[in-house]
């Protein structure tokens, strides 16, 4: 029988890999009886989710900007590299 | 073939979403401009090749991506070996027993998908980002932002083994896990502006 500690470096690594065939039937069992490894799990995908949607969601009017400085010093760069192309 | 803007207008299109993923991935305004101008100077340079099967931002944010992964495999390689993470016992050891049970309450989290919708909740998931551990975080990103394999973040992290590295990703989401729940599930709604 799996321990809660077992049965959560699991779920994760669910996320990384195949499980075997054994580690998939043991960690199944075990989120059948044990409802806080049930909720981790749930609790893990959904991070994940969340995770691969965070670029979109970065530009939130109060997230950084470039400061204008950056920007003008980036411009220049550009437009030095576009010169001698 | 798509319709797309001039290189000149990408700085203003684009530099800041650009910046603020540079940000959340490597913490550092300088290096964050750095990265964007780099960027943009590289897709100029290609622009000839793109080819418009994805949309403007997303083709810029896959040359970023490769950007910060050059950077923080340079970076690794500047650093000694031998202050591995991989191995050392880690603070989320004590969320379990001896014997390996929750040493803690995993409760349920009351309406995930509605916080998905306030920008506070986005606020704190980037922060708990930044809060990781320097290079969980890295390996974190690595691998649910940049969908790189294992395989790829072991040798861009000289990370020694694959099992090395699923212990630090696992780690690494037990802590998001514990960040998110402390700062935002576990906070009364009526905290929540």
């Amino acid at each position: 029988m799996l321990s809660c500690k077992e049965a959560s470096q699991l779920v994760s690594q669910s996320l990384d890999r195949p499980l075997s065939f054994g580690q998939r039937l043991g960690l199944r069992l075990h989120l059948l009886i044990c409802k806080m490894c049930h909720q981790y799990a749930h609790q893990l995908r959904f991070l994940q989710r969340v995770a691969r949607h965070l670029p979109e969601h970065l530009d939130e009017s109060d997230a950084p900007r470039l400061s204008a400085a950056a920007k003008q010093r980036i411009r220049h760069t550009l437009d030095a590299g576009a010169d001698h192309s | 073939m798509s319709i797309t803007s001039e290189p000149s207008e990408w700085l203003d299109k684009y530099g800041d979403a650009l910046y603020r993923y540079a940000m959340v991935r490597l913490r550092d305004s300088m290096l964050a401009e750095d990265m964007v101008q780099e960027t943009l100077l590289a897709a100029v340079q290609a622009h000839g090749r793109y080819a418009g099967q994805s949309s403007e931002k997303t083709w810029l944010t896959g040359i970023l991506k490769h950007k910060i992964v050059d950077h923080l495999r340079k970076a690794r390689r500047e650093l000694p070996l031998g202050d591995d993470i991989d191995t050392a016992a880690d603070r989320t050891d004590e969320l379990f027993t001896r014997r390996g049970h929750w040493n803690i309450d995993i409760s349920q989290w009351s309406d995930p998908d509605k916080a998905l919708e306030q920008k506070e909740f986005w606020r704190i998931f980037s922060e708990c980002i930044e809060h990781l551990p320097p290079r969980m975080g890295d390996a974190l990103m690595m691998r649910e932002l940049d969908g790189l394999s294992t395989e790829e973040i072991c040798q861009e992290l000289a990370v020694d083994t694959t099992n090395n590295l699923w212990v630090i990703l696992s780690r690494a989401r037990m802590r998001m896990r514990q960040c998110l729940d402390a700062h935002w599930f576990q906070r009364q709604p009526e905290d929540r502006t």
